[in-house]
């Protein structure tokens, strides 16, 4: 029987989820609001949650202590918490916001369900496994060097006092044949991670915060649906303006060059990586680019097309192009690739005009079901 | 209790003898020893087994364990206002912390028993909590949980609309039934009489007609009051609407259920800081001068100051309601009170005052049996111990919007703790006419006593009103300092300026 208090959980658990459905845009468009949490899970700011009832509002800051200090020194605690904790007489909790901790399985599934997102059917039957060893137990047979001491002692001393052969005057303990133990393993299988997401974005002047700011709450979202869909998912960061290379996550999401830009540049270091790294035959593999739109000629454009069209698109599961708008970009270049590719099923091509659109954007990278 | 194990259920008698010797009076005290998971699965549902289905009580279930987890914080003692008084053990916690805990129990025992605001709950309220959870059990199978549920969360919304003087004139009317009727009270004044000392001119001066008019329109006056509803502005929210809103039966049911229990709960709260100290004060007691060995000082001054610390900028109540009972059982033996002591103005005098009439102990038992936290506070939060204990007032800058202190002016500190207590720390909102503009609107009214109602809170408590009493809902309330009325017509809330605020 499931307890009372289990029951109450889970329909709490159930009117969050219902909430987080219902604001997901406004989550979405507010990347700030969901702050990652510990490994696996985020904490999503929730007022609407607390049963509202006449209450005092904030009293300004006003309350009273107790200890030493003169008139003018600060007193710790954060002012938002107010006069919230047990040292008022009152219930009440200051202006601080209920925050609700989530996994990041279920913000997939409800980002599906709210999106209506088809699972994706991975490339490839054979998924790919690695195996570990552990040991588990003990055996009677095996190599000398995993012979485990302390049970093959035990062993031997109790068939010698059994056998009434130990002397505890003399205590010589001598294991035989059949006194040996050995450890034993089990061979467990473990997923490998065989998805992988190589991000591109276009670092060059004309690309703001508030651009990047869009990147990424999108590649969050993106991230998080894929995680979902896949045991193991890696990911990978290649940042471009007149040149492109391989960066770290943080170094994606911060650095700030000025220049040209040369969109090819990141293609084909995107093709190298997936060369070196990653084989199309054993790798799901997507691809996400975002930049303004802005190319530094149409003949880099060309080249563009002619890499997608011979490298990339036969091994990726899926290219995505999100094209931010910025007062600098002419927005060219994603007419530029739907002109060139009018067709082609795992070639997305989104626009993403302000926050507001960033889910109307994901649901178009990721409807395909690819 | 039988599963507690012998090393507690020595402990327990151990304890409970020093409780009686120090005079005590208990109801009789069960322990129960519990893991940490059943210990946040009955502290979310308020310490009581069995509770209506409800998914705020989930919500404080996956709070606490997940403090619980992460270690921010562990539930010491959990022990509720019952007969026999049922208490929880940690399952794990070490001896020392259970005698604390037990020696701690004790002393809310004895308050539930004793303190006056605790006369009128019912002592069995876990039966009568399983009943009510049972009796919501069958509304959800015969209404759906959903509707029941929100039901639950509109009438959770106003539990704290109620008078707390209610459960005490609740008694007296008891009393009042059976004593002889109450006198009449005596006939008004004839109305519009003007008093002369001349009877010959009285026809002139007092024409029949008009004295005729004035009594018709006193009658008048008097029926339309009569007909008001309610005659004069309700406290108890919660029980006009459970008797004068157009609801269904089981929604009317369901609304006492929780007037039931916020009216149990209510002395809890309002004897947040006395119920602590006293409790504190106990264990501190009983602890150092009896129960605890040499080698467990250690643990029981580290547990002891956890419990009693101060976070800056903050009041625990914990702290200074022993601190204020200590306090008081030092005056009482040194004979520092009454008119004497009050108007002694020489410092040294007073520091060495002394009068030697140990009548501290008797002191503190009757400031239990008698007050609480306001009266408390208002009575014995003296200049003497606002200096000892180093109170300061907290005040936000404007400018770095960091809170620094603001001074340590007595009356300020004082008033200022009053104002956080009165009214167990809730708004005063009144029912003022459930017939308002004649069209049976219902009107409430915000008595403001400085500070504003938190806005948000209020547009969507008015809407819960509005779903119980299905006509438009307004509010009166002051906003800035100036007065205002706010209304939730069914679909859109309005603000309207006032010409006054709402006084009683």
């Amino acid at each position: 029987m499931i307890s009372r208090i289990e029951q109450d959980h889970s329909r709490f658990r159930e009117i969050i989820r219902g909430r987080i459905r219902k604001n997901l845009r406004k989550y979405i468009s507010r990347g700030d609001m969901i702050a990652p949490k510990s490994k696996g899970s985020v904490s999503i700011p929730m007022p609407q949650i607390k049963i509202p009832r006449f209450s005092f509002g904030s009293n300004k800051g006003n309350g009273v202590g107790q200890g030493d200090g003169e008139p003018g020194d600060p007193v710790g605690g954060d002012p938002q918490d107010g006069q919230g904790g047990k040292g008022k007489a009152g219930q009440d909790e200051g202006q601080k916001a209920l925050e609700v901790e989530v996994s990041l399985e279920e913000l997939a599934e409800i980002l599906g369900e709210e999106l209506g997102l088809p699972r994706i059917e991975p490339r490839g039957t054979q998924s790919l496994e690695t195996k570990k060893d552990r040991y588990v137990g003990l055996r009677t047979t095996g190599p000398e060097s995993l012979r485990s001491f302390k049970a093959t002692f035990k062993r031997a001393l109790r068939r010698q006092v059994a056998m009434g052969t130990y002397d505890r005057n003399r205590p010589v303990v001598v294991p035989i044949r059949e006194d040996r133990r050995y450890r034993s393993w089990r061979t467990d299988p473990r997923p490998q991670s065989n998805a992988v997401i190589i991000y591109m974005m276009d670092v060059s002047g004309s690309m703001g915060d508030e651009q990047k700011e869009i990147v990424r709450i999108e590649s969050f979202w993106i991230d998080t649906w894929l995680r979902s869909q896949y045991k193991g998912l890696e990911s990978r960061y290649i940042i471009h303006d007149a040149s492109a290379r391989v960066v770290e996550r943080e170094v994606f999401f911060k650095t700030r060059e000025s220049g040209g830009t040369m969109i090819s540049s990141a293609y084909k270091v995107c093709n190298e990586l997936i060369e070196a790294e990653f084989d199309p035959e054993q790798w799901n593999i997507y691809a996400f680019h975002f930049s303004d739109g802005d190319n530094w000629s149409v003949d880099d454009t060309s080249t563009c097309v002619k890499l997608l069209r011979e490298e990339l698109l036969p091994r990726l599961n899926q290219f995505g192009y999100g094209q931010v708008e910025s007062p600098y970009g002419s927005g060219q270049f994603i007419k530029d690739l739907r002109g060139a590719f009018p067709k082609q099923e795992n070639l997305v091509t989104s626009e993403i005009k302000n926050k507001d659109e960033i889910m109307d954007s994901i649901r178009e990278f990721l409807k395909g079901g690819r | 209790m039988s599963s507690l194990p012998a090393v507690l259920r020595d402990l327990q008698a151990e304890i409970e003898g020093y409780a009686r010797e120090f005079g005590l009076q208990y109801f009789t005290q069960l322990f129960e020893p519990v893991d940490y998971r059943q210990m946040c699965e009955i502290a979310s549902y308020g310490g009581f087994p069995v509770r209506y289905p409800h998914w705020r009580f989930g919500m404080e279930y996956d709070h606490m364990m997940k403090s619980h987890t992460y270690g921010l914080s562990k539930i010491y003692e959990l022990v509720i206002n019952t007969d026999p008084c049922y208490a929880y053990l940690l399952e794990g916690n070490s001896l020392v912390d259970q005698k604390l805990v037990m020696a701690h129990v004790y002393g809310h025992n004895d308050f539930f028993k004793n303190n006056n605001f605790f006369a009128h709950t019912d002592r069995r309220m876990i039966d009568v909590m399983a009943n009510n959870a049972s009796r919501v059990r069958r509304y959800m199978d015969r209404h759906g949980v959903a509707a029941v549920e929100a039901f639950i969360d509109v009438c959770l919304s106003i539990d704290n609309l109620i008078d707390p003087w209610w459960p005490f004139r609740r008694a007296q009317q008891r009393e009042s039934a059976r004593a002889i009727t109450e006198p009449e009270p005596p006939p008004a004044e004839e109305p519009g009489r003007l008093q002369h000392s001349r009877g010959y001119l009285d026809r002139y001066i007092n024409p029949p007609e008009f004295i005729e008019a004035q009594r018709e329109k006193r009658k008048k006056e008097e029926e339309a009051r009569k007909r008001k509803l309610p005659q004069r502005p309700e406290r108890d929210v919660l029980g006009f609407l459970m008797k004068h809103a157009p609801i269904e039966s089981w929604e009317a049911d369901i609304l006492g259920i929780i007037r039931e229990e916020a009216y149990y709960f209510l002395p809890q709260m309002q004897t947040k800081i006395m119920n602590e100290g006293w409790a504190s004060y106990w264990h501190s007691r009983i602890m150092t001068t009896r129960a605890l060995r040499d080698d467990e000082v250690v643990d029981y001054a580290d547990a002891a100051s956890g419990v009693m610390a101060m976070a800056p900028g903050q009041l625990n109540p914990y702290k200074i309601g022993i601190e204020l009972f200590r306090h008081i059982e030092r005056r009482w033996d040194k004979g520092r009170f009454g008119k004497e002591w009050d108007e002694c103005d020489e410092l040294v005098e007073r520091d060495r005052w002394d009068r030697a009439l140990g009548l501290g102990m008797k002191k503190i038992f009757e400031v239990r049996k008698l007050y609480n936290d306001v009266t408390f506070l208002d009575e014995y939060f003296t200049l003497d111990f606002c200096r000892e204990q180093k109170f300061f007032t907290v005040k936000e800058n404007r400018r770095t919007g960091r809170r620094e202190i603001e001074g340590r002016e007595f009356a300020k500190i004082k008033a200022r703790i009053l104002q956080q207590l009165t009214n167990f720390g809730q708004p005063f909102i009144y029912v003022v006419d459930a017939n308002y503009l004649n069209r049976s609107e219902l009107l409430l009214g915000h008595r403001h006593e400085g500070v504003d109602l938190q806005m948000e809170y209020a547009r969507d408590t008015l809407r819960n009103l509005e779903r119980i009493w299905r006509r438009p809902v307004s509010l009166l309330t002051v906003l800035d300092e100036k007065p205002k009325r706010i209304r939730f017509d069914g679909s859109e809330i309005s603000v309207a300026d006032e010409r006054e605020a709402f006084r009683v």
